[in-house]
């Protein structure tokens, strides 16, 4: 079996088709446990996410704010392995048929092996990867195999980036491409400034690909306001917080992620 | 003009334009600090090529560090280890008590030129943070450490000597709360705030250009201490040895002795409570290639990529990374990596100060007891080059515990022995 990259592209030109931007949900694997963030992913993929990013949790989050970190501590006391990481991606496709792609950085694919890692997200079903320390230029190897087992590779681009550096990024990814709406690690915040306005449509003049937003939007209003200038909103700490908040009871967090789903949703589709 | 103090590498011993020594090294980092870290090479680059720079470094580097700093024989120190000749290179004479000083003149005249008005850095035994500290006070810039917690306890002497210096100091709880998290959070900081802030990162790891900067910053420990000994024993060192954490201290004392054949280049790894325990940061002897904090070279990881938690005495060594080009010239044969444990780190410490009149950092201590060893393998006859590269006053009260020293006998919860 070959990875999804296509359902992955066909799912962001059907969201596109309908003229509304796509919803790209996040959870790391593990959290609060294996079967716990399984659930959480079917539960965000079910109640309005197009795609769902699954991270691969890591000893140092240096990209993460306080919240995704919180989330990666406790997936990674609870034992966390890359074979469950692989599992939730299966399995929160085989139960929606939905695109399903892997965050991480890059060391644990590294010392994995790229190839081995891309040949085992490929066979679960996986449609991609986003590896945000990974810059183009150190990428070619990784970006090899993906392509081999049917993997988009997805760039993160940020309101830093020159137009010369974005061209040359977007015409090495492959899938969207992800843009950081502003200068900073991840979790949510008031607003979503200009800057990723700016950026999009930077970004545009670089490429066809589509150009999802991520990093701070955490509600309804944020992901109308997205959704107006992007093909994709991206919201992964404010789920992790519903998750946080409901501590012990996953069923009152599952709740929680699927409230917020669903308004997300209404959210991506108001303009 | 040629510079006395400021000598960067111009023989090729540069790493490659992607900032690679040999397999090690490159440039891992996140898009939105693509654009800050080219600028610090491009502006680095600038600087070289001006000589109103290296002029305003050695001006500073002469009168407010006290550049050059002696070389001390220490005989009765050396009486126990085989009868070998031993030298120290006295950088815990520098301004602040440490060669940190160095790197972060260095950077803070390039932060001036950057037009940046903000510093962040990160500090495992607070001579980073300290030197860092005084560098913003001296020209005025706006300053934030960030310290693992454990560190700000254990190294409370240079929290308070920094936030004397008008330093923020930021004690960091994440992970497991020592350097690394230090820098986590550093990284953090700096993705926000780039435009106005400058990382002045204290060791020779991190993305390029980082380990090529910093190593070229501390280069004139090296080639003091090779014009001072042959002018003093009258030859070229046996070995020349240092403690190495990130690194700095060690790449500064080798890079000149690497076209020495002759000279063994021998750095000293925190060993902990011993390499076998699990608890050490005894990154070369123990690690395998990874990423760590933007570049390819040894960690402490586990079989799936994560970070493990490392362990040392010494606040300054306890750090899972190395710089990548330690990695390569052990990788090449040319660089010695031994460990040394906290016991005999500690037990230099007391010798050193007891035979010498000289309390060297903990840090420093494992480049001493890694010299004793090295005396005792080549005799009478040898000669060996120690980095001292910091005082002991900031250790004095994990000193106090280890070796029972308080009246009360460090009764408030430390391990007296």
């Amino acid at each position: 079996m070959s990875g999804n990259i296509e359902l992955l592209e066909s799912t962001l030109a059907a969201a596109k088709a309908e003229n509304r931007a796509a919803l790209v949900g996040y959870l790391p694997a593990g959290f609060p446990t294996v079967d716990g963030g399984i659930a959480a992913c079917t539960a965000l993929l079910e109640s309005g996410c197009d795609v769902v990013e699954v991270g691969l949790p890591h000893s140092d989050p240096v990209l993460d704010g306080p919240v995704i970190q919180t989330a990666d501590d406790i997936a990674l006391r609870g034992g966390v392995r890359i074979a469950d990481v692989l599992r939730t991606v299966r399995e929160a496709h085989a139960a929606t048929g939905k695109p399903v792609l892997v965050m991480t950085y890059w060391n644990p694919v590294d010392r994995y092996g790229a190839e081995r890692f891309a040949a085992e997200l490929g066979e679960a079903g996986g449609a991609g990867c986003i590896l945000p320390d990974l810059p183009v230029e150190e990428s070619e190897g990784w970006r090899k195999a993906a392509e081999q087992h049917g993997l988009a590779t997805v760039f993160v681009v940020a309101p830093s980036s020159r137009e010369e550096r974005l061209a040359r990024i977007t015409a090495a990814g492959s899938g969207f491409v992800y843009a950081a709406s502003l200068m900073g690690v991840t979790g949510t915040r008031e607003s979503v400034g200009r800057e990723a306005r700016d950026l999009v449509e930077r970004t545009r003049g670089t490429t066809r690909l589509p150009v999802c937003v991520g990093l701070g939007v955490s509600n309804a209003e944020q992901a109308a306001e997205v959704a107006e200038f992007a093909d994709g909103v991206i919201v992964g700490s404010a789920f992790v917080k519903r998750l946080l908040a409901a501590g012990d009871d996953l069923a009152a967090g599952l709740d929680g992620v699927r409230e917020l789903a669903s308004g997300l949703a209404a959210g991506v589709r108001r303009s | 003009m040629t510079s006395d103090y400021f000598i960067p590498d111009a023989e090729g011993r540069t790493p490659s334009a992607a900032g690679y020594f040999g397999a090690f090294g490159g440039k891992f980092i996140p898009e939105a600090l693509v654009a800050a870290v080219d600028e610090v090479a491009a502006e680095y680059e600038k600087a070289k090529a001006d000589p109103a720079f290296a002029a305003e470094l050695d001006d500073l580097l002469v009168h407010y560090t006290g550049r050059p700093s002696p070389l001390t024989e220490v005989p009765r120190f050396a009486r126990h280890g085989g009868g070998a000749r031993i030298y120290l290179k006295r950088e815990d004479l520098n301004h602040t008590g440490s060669h940190k000083i160095n790197n972060v003149l260095g950077q803070a005249l390039l932060t001036k030129r950057m037009g940046k008005t903000r510093v962040i850095a990160e500090t495992g035994a607070g001579q980073h943070g300290v030197a860092t500290a005084t560098a913003c006070a001296l020209f005025g810039l706006e300053c934030t450490i960030y310290m693992g917690e454990i560190d700000t306890q254990r190294q409370a002497l240079n929290v308070a000597r920094m936030r004397m210096l008008g330093a923020e100091v930021v004690p960091v709880a994440s992970g497991s709360r020592t350097l690394k998290d230090a820098i986590n959070e550093a990284f953090r900081d700096w993705v926000a705030n780039v435009d106005r802030t400058h990382y002045l990162f204290g060791t020779v790891a991190g993305p390029h250009p980082f380990p090529q900067l910093v190593r070229d910053f501390h280069r004139v420990i090296g080639v003091e201490a090779r014009r001072q000994i042959l002018e003093r024993a009258g030859r070229l060192p046996d070995a020349v040895a240092a403690c190495v954490g990130g690194g700095s201290n060690a790449i500064g004392l080798f890079h000149a002795f690497v076209p020495d054949e002759g000279v063994r280049l021998v750095g000293l790894e925190a060993a902990g409570h011993g390499v076998g325990s699990g608890e050490h940061a005894a990154t070369l002897t123990a690690g395998e290639p990874g990423i760590l904090h933007g570049s390819r070279s040894y960690v402490l990881q586990d079989d799936e990529g994560q970070i493990t938690e490392p362990y040392s005495i010494s606040a300054g060594l306890d750090y899972p990374g190395i710089g990548p080009e330690h990695a390569y010239l052990k990788d090449s044969g040319r660089g010695e990596y031994r460990p040394v444990t906290d016991d005999e780190a500690m037990q230099a410490l007391r010798l050193l100060s007891e035979t010498e009149g000289i309390i060297p950092a903990i840090e420093s201590a494992h480049a001493l007891a890694g010299a004793l060893d090295l005396g005792k393998e080549l005799g009478p006859d040898g000669l060996v080059l120690v980095n001292l590269s910091g005082r002991g006053d900031k250790d004095m009260d994990t000193a106090a515990r280890y070796f029972g020293l308080y009246d009360n006998g460090g009764n408030e919860g430390g391990e007296a022995k």
